[in-house]
């Protein structure tokens, strides 16, 4: 690239972040639509005490939390590796065998890097959608870029891992997924908090790009606490025959999470699918969902969640279709399990036609476990808490997602080590 | 040696007596046929040997190898010895046929139980009762029964919903899991005797044991006369 060339972008991004900015700072008092509204000034930024140099030299107590996220420190059956605590990169990088193919780097380094990225910043995320936008423009803190070249198939997961430490910190990320024309690739994200914080926000913005033909699996595991509040905004945007599978799991109690991720299937044939696996538990308010704008001539839309709400909690399960062109085609499957009289799950899904040729549809039960069948487990000789169990563990079935073998039992283990200390 | 023992047993389902004075008693290693027209009592009969708690037990005593259970939660009674096949079991989604019988079974795999039933191994795969046929879902029950390996066998209706070719299999398998052990088997039509041997046979009408005898001639007065014909019997009259 010629320096004139260059001067002119960055011209250019000097001006995008200027109106970014602008945008943000107007944005900062707008409630979100849903979830309940987090007051931002009562957090803290910067450094905790905590100095880590690399992986190596993380305290035990927290490598053994990554492990319940699904994150191997050891990187062994990994591609590569992202690691953040509170808003320092302990680690990034990709394995010899991916080099080349694949980057995995800070977004901060990333922007530095590259002046073309400038143009994946919030476009598929509105900087101004709310005030969790706007601060994670103005107060950003890393967040991964991973960037997987045209035609190169990842075959083994990537891995990342968000971690809190600091009491009352306030996190807020922004990961740019680029995946090339042709390319294939798979993420495990595991967010996670120290058992020492009692208050806490994360706000992750996520923004990814397929190409045409390109296939991301994007694997989400959250960990967190009571009393910490979580605000995702993740928006991905698909080209031609692109296909994009997200697998949201949170099953440990929460203060509060509300996200509602956007797909737009802009390509023709282009595929979208949301699942979710949600234990709400004690006082979580779950707000979750996943919005399908079928854009594209043939593409395709589902989203497929199982929630279940015990304790007091209070869950959300959102979903939402718009049917734009012909032959378009989408489905909304919500299944929610009570477990207690105080707590309670709302599903909504909704379906928007907008084009003749769209086939929308949803199916939606939520009631408590029937006796019937704890009774049915029972003369099988199980105990009354071994037959809930295996209920629950049951309609926590990952199978129904189609999962690559390999992950699938990863994220088995994961919803084991979870739940037999939740139920 | 009896390994059942139900004595004036009086039973109500939400204020409605469903069994009245019930009497009856299993030698060991026999298999006895309970007949009897709808709402007889035969389910709840089974329902209440097996701790159902809507069945509620208002008198009586329930004996199982001279030990009395009648106030046993279900699954005691189910470690004491007692095994069920459900006429129609419920579906649970996400618990899988394969996951149940690991659970249950002590020296079989679940593949190894499958293929006593001719069940092809992916079945093992499918949630419980979803999907099958009605002679498939019988099948089910009796795998997990074959797993389960008790004492005492309550088979409710093991013939309803079953064609005739499965009809046999059915039967074959019963008559494998009965072999050496007692139980009751209620059939409302009676062909599962066609291919199950049975020791003797009761008609249970509103809620007690009408008549005892050869289930082979009670079955055959069934059949010719109905039902009516036990009105006409002795006890029924109270003589």
């Amino acid at each position: 690239m010629t320096n004139a060339r260059r001067c002119g972008v960055t011209k250019l991004s000097k001006m995008q972040e200027e109106e970014i900015r602008d945008r943000a700072l107007k944005a900062l008092d707008k409630k979100a639509d849903y979830g309940p509204d987090v007051d931002l000034s009562a957090f803290v930024r910067g450094a905790g005490d905590l100095e880590v140099k690399g992986l190596e030299d993380l305290p035990s107590d927290v490598r053994e939390q990554a492990v319940t996220v699904g994150v191997k420190l050891d990187m062994k059956e990994r591609a590569g590796t992202y690691f953040q605590l509170d808003h320092s990169v302990i680690f990034s990088g990709v394995s010899k065998y991916f080099d080349g193919g694949v980057e995995l780097i800070s977004t901060i380094e990333a922007k530095r890097k590259y002046d073309w990225l400038n143009k994946y910043f919030w476009k598929v995320v509105p900087v101004d959608a709310d005030k969790y936008t706007a601060f994670a423009a103005l107060e950003w803190d890393h967040g991964y870029f991973l960037r997987v070249a045209a035609r190169k198939k990842v075959t083994v997961p990537l891995q990342s891992c968000l971690y809190i430490h600091r009491n009352k910190l306030d996190q807020n990320v922004h990961n740019i997924i680029l995946m090339e024309p042709g390319s294939e690739a798979q993420i495990i994200t595991g967010c996670v908090v120290h058992p020492n914080v009692s208050k806490a926000l994360h706000v992750g913005i996520t923004e990814i790009y397929l190409m045409r033909g390109a296939k991301l699996t994007f694997t989400m595991i959250h960990n967190w606490a009571e009393g910490i509040d979580v605000r995702p905004r993740t928006g991905i945007m698909l080209e031609e025959g692109a296909t994009f599978i997200s697998n949201y799991i949170n099953l440990k109690p929460v203060g509060s999470v509300q996200t509602y991720p956007a797909a737009h299937c802009n390509g023709e044939n282009s595929t979208a699918i949301f699942n979710s696996l949600i234990y709400g538990n004690r006082r979580s308010v779950i707000d979750v969902g996943g919005k399908i704008i079928l854009d594209g001539r043939g593409s395709r839309g589902e989203v497929k969640s199982r929630v279940i709400a015990t304790g007091n909690a209070e869950v959300y399960s959102r979903g939402l279709l718009v049917g734009k062109q012909e032959k378009t085609r989408g489905h909304l499957e919500c299944r929610g399990l009570l477990l207690s009289d105080q707590a309670f799950i709302h599903a909504i899904p909704e379906l928007r036609g907008e084009a003749s040729g769209t086939e929308l549809s949803h199916e939606a039960a939520v009631g408590k476990i029937a006796e019937e069948a704890i009774y049915y487990l029972m003369a099988r000789g199980f105990s009354e808490e071994e037959a809930v169990s295996m209920i629950v563990r049951g309609f926590l079935d990952t199978r129904i997602f189609g999962l690559p073998e390999p992950l699938q039992k990863e994220v088995d283990h994961a919803i084991d080590i979870v739940l037999s200390s939740s139920l | 040696m009896l390994a059942l023992e139900i004595k004036d047993l009086v039973v109500e389902v939400d204020g409605r007596r469903v069994l009245d004075e019930l009497n009856l008693e299993v030698p060991r290693g026999e298999l006895h046929v309970l007949f009897g027209p709808n709402g007889s009592g035969k389910t709840s009969l089974i329902l209440t040997v097996l701790g159902f708690p809507q069945y509620k037990v208002l008198r009586g005593q329930i004996i199982l190898n001279g030990e009395d259970i009648t106030s046993l939660p279900v699954n005691e009674r189910v470690k004491r010895g007692i095994g069920v096949l459900f006429q129609n079991p419920p579906q649970i989604r996400g618990v899988r046929l394969g996951d149940v019988l690991k659970k249950l079974a002590k020296d079989e795999t679940p593949i190894e139980i499958a293929r006593r039933v001719n069940f092809p191994a992916f079945y093992l795969d499918r949630e419980l009762n979803c999907g099958f046929s009605g002679g498939e879902i019988k099948r089910c029950e009796l795998m997990q029964l074959m797993a389960q390996k008790p004492s005492f066998l309550l088979l409710d209706e093991p013939d309803s919903g079953v064609d005739v070719e499965n009809l046999e299999r059915v039967g074959s398998i019963i008559n494998e899991l009965a072999m050496g052990r007692s139980g009751i088997l209620i059939t409302h039509l009676g062909y599962i005797l066609r291919y199950v041997e049975a020791h003797k046979a009761h008609v249970i009408l509103k809620g007690k044991i009408a008549c005892s005898g050869r289930p082979i001639e009670i079955l055959d007065h069934i059949l010719k006369e109905g039902y009516w014909w036990c009105d006409k019997c002795k006890e029924m009259r109270g003589d």
